[in-house]
């Protein structure tokens, strides 16, 4: 056999390495088409993130060539985001939502663990009713007005505890944890048991520890829901000074309406103060909120399948 | 003399049914003093539940009243079934539980195969790097709000969108499906596919994960093509998984993506994109009228219960376990 056979032959087994020996070779047809498909799939996705992220960076000239939203570069600025950080109203919402979510996933997290662990140990005592407490929930709910009618009357209407609090508690999330505690070795409890360490004392040295990926996708999924709140945010916050970024961006992107303190336009003429924010600052804005979900995702994504295992749903 | 001296063991093998409840007792107090810690971690969610959802369940009572914001819960009169009455003779509220479900439907015809098929589609790559590369594209949207999505689909599709720059700059003319009411149900269903098809992937991978490899081997041995291994192996396999989120879809029937009716509102009209909940919220709380709010929520809350209980006996019949088992 020569060389080239062989090299040919190594590739060959290098490029079937995943293919089981019983499985037929694929046809060129079917390759190809479902290479196109997933192509096609993944630039749906993208090309739109694309767009908005290059439109916030380009240049007014840019902007007008393309007459709209940008696809090819013709002219990168940061001048937008120059722009939006000397603005007042982007400042605060930035600042809330970033307060929001750090304090509210805080609040979650430390919920979630507590009470999934306390409901993980077999037979403990009264596990079963508090555990039926929190289901009954996940298929009945009081709905909007009630939940309304009792934040109002906690005096949540116009306070920033009103978009954490009653959204702190995920039962599924609970029931999620719960599943992944319960799994933890009875052996090195047991030992930790004898050795007199309380429950605290097991939590956090020996159950969390091993659970450190659910832990961390949990938490980025508690982390999303604050940083994407909207709903609450309109319902409970009249005054734009207290706004999160996602009302913010409704408000003057979505629905068009003058951004405060955003009359000038990159080229420097001031055309006053109702002039609709020039797009590649709408996109700055749309894009702030995208960064922060960019860069934690890629370190939490792949233990997304654990933190979305089902089978803890049961028991 | 041996009878006597047994009498006492029989007793305590065989206690009487006082004794059997004291030993019940005192073992119920023992699990106590070992698991307070326990309990006590349980008790900031709990707290939590009662205030944030049971307290609003109890809530829900308003709508059996005439609501007076001065009055307050306690205070209000009783009205019995009045709000019940006028709600029904609402033809806004008709209207709105049409669309909800006509969504639904439409949803579910269009909607939820997709991620079944995109799972199919991915599980046969066999390489591990464009998997996961595939994958983690695909799961990004659904981390970006309702807000965000809705915002990439103006700026693709709206009338100063991207589509609509390039068909006006060929002269083709524009064509603006982000305000048209009469699509808008297939323009919600898109937004629901790009935004949660990928992630909803996630759930399916994992059933096809679970499938026995040696079965697909054997099928193959006994001739059986990559079509037929699918029809008798694949889709048998991940039958569970589809009943189960089957089951949760009915459940959800009148849930219509809430934030993204919502939001789009301005665009489309009230006519096109109210569902129950944008009632409940424009009656209730923007409109002040809390107790038809409430009894529009109730309505909902009641039919959503309904539901899932009898899809999921519906699974049970079929021989699946469904959310829960028999």
């Amino acid at each position: 056999m020569t060389a080239t056979a062989l090299a040919k032959a190594a590739e060959k087994t290098r490029r079937n390495r995943n293919r089981p020996s019983w499985e037929e070779p694929p046809t060129p047809a079917g390759q190809a088409g479902k290479g196109a498909v997933l192509v096609f799939i993944c630039l749906v996705v993208l090309i739109p993130i694309y767009m908005v992220v290059l439109t916030s960076l380009s240049t007014q000239g840019s902007i007008n060539l393309a007459g709209g939203m940008v696809l090819v570069p013709h002219g990168i600025t940061i001048e937008a985001y120059r722009q939006i950080f000397t603005n007042n109203l982007v400042i605060s919402s930035l600042i809330a939502s970033l307060g929001i979510t750090a304090v509210g996933t805080f609040i979650s997290v430390v919920v979630t663990v507590l009470c999934a662990y306390g409901l993980s140990r077999y037979r403990s005592w009264g596990h079963r009713p508090l555990l039926m407490l929190l289901v009954v929930t996940m298929f009945f709910n009081g709905g909007l007005i009630p939940t309304f009618m009792v934040v109002a009357g906690l005096g949540g209407y116009d306070n920033f505890w009103a978009l954490i609090l009653p959204s702190a508690v995920s039962v599924f999330n609970i029931l999620v944890m719960r599943g992944f505690f319960a799994n933890t070795s009875r052996d090195l409890i047991d030992a930790a048991y004898v050795d007199g360490a309380g429950e605290w004392r097991i939590l956090t040295r020996i159950v969390l520890p091993t659970s450190r990926a659910v832990v961390a996708v949990i938490g980025l999924f508690y982390a999303v829901g604050y940083w994407n709140t909207f709903f609450n945010a309109l319902l409970y916050l009249p005054d734009n000074q207290k706004w999160p970024l996602q009302l913010v961006i409704y408000t003057y992107t979505l629905q068009g309406n003058p951004m405060p303190g955003m009359g000038v336009t990159q080229t420097g003429t001031y055309l006053g103060a109702q002039q609709i924010a020039p797009l590649s600052i709408q996109m700055a804005v749309v894009t702030l909120t995208l960064i922060p979900i960019l860069i934690i995702y890629p370190f939490v994504q792949r233990h997304f399948a654990k933190g979305m295992l089902l089978g803890a749903v049961k028991g | 003399m041996t009878a006597l001296r047994d009498a006492p063991t029989a007793a305590s093998a065989r206690p009487t049914r006082a004794e059997a409840r004291t030993l019940k007792k005192a073992d119920r107090r023992r699990r106590f003093l070992r698991d307070r810690a326990l309990v006590v971690m349980t008790l900031p969610a709990i707290l939590l539940v009662l205030v944030f959802n049971y307290a609003p369940m109890f809530g829900t009572l308003t709508a059996f009243q005439t609501y007076s914001i001065y009055a307050g819960f306690w205070h209000s009169p009783w009205s019995g079934l009045t709000t019940f009455r006028r709600l029904f003779s609402d033809p806004l509220f008709w209207s709105a539980l049409e669309n909800t479900l006509t969504l639904s439907l439409v949803q579910l015809v269009l909607f939820f195969p997709v991620p079944i098929l995109l799972a199919l589609l991915l599980n046969s790559v066999l390489s591990t790097k464009v998997r996961t590369f595939v994958q983690s594209i695909v799961y990004l949207p659904h981390f970006f709000s309702w807000v965000l999505a809705i915002t990439i689909f103006q700026q693709m599709l709206g009338g100063a969108g991207a589509l609509n720059q390039f068909l006006r700059s060929h002269d083709i003319g524009t064509w603006d499906i982000m305000t048209n009411p009469d699509t808008f149900k297939l323009l919600v269903t898109a937004q629901v596919v790009w935004k949660e098809a990928g992630w909803g992937i996630i759930v399916f991978l994992a059933a096809l994960a679970a499938i026995d490899q040696q079965l697909y081997e054997a099928a193959a041995a006994d001739g059986a093509g990559r079509w037929r291994r699918m029809w008798h192996i694949t889709l048998p396999g991940i039958r569970s998984i589809v009943v189960l989120m089957l089951v949760l879809q009915l459940g959800n029937v009148l849930t219509v993506g809430f934030e993204q009716m919502l939001i789009q509102r301005f665009a489309v009209g009230r006519d096109a994109s109210e569902v129950l909940d944008t009632y409940a919220y424009y009656y209730g709380v923007v409109n002040a009228n809390f107790s038809i709010g409430a009894a529009a929520s109730l309505f909902k809350g009641v039919l959503s219960l309904i539901l899932i209980l009898t899809a999921n006996k519906v699974a049970h019949l079929f021989g699946e376990d469904g959310l829960y088992r028999r």
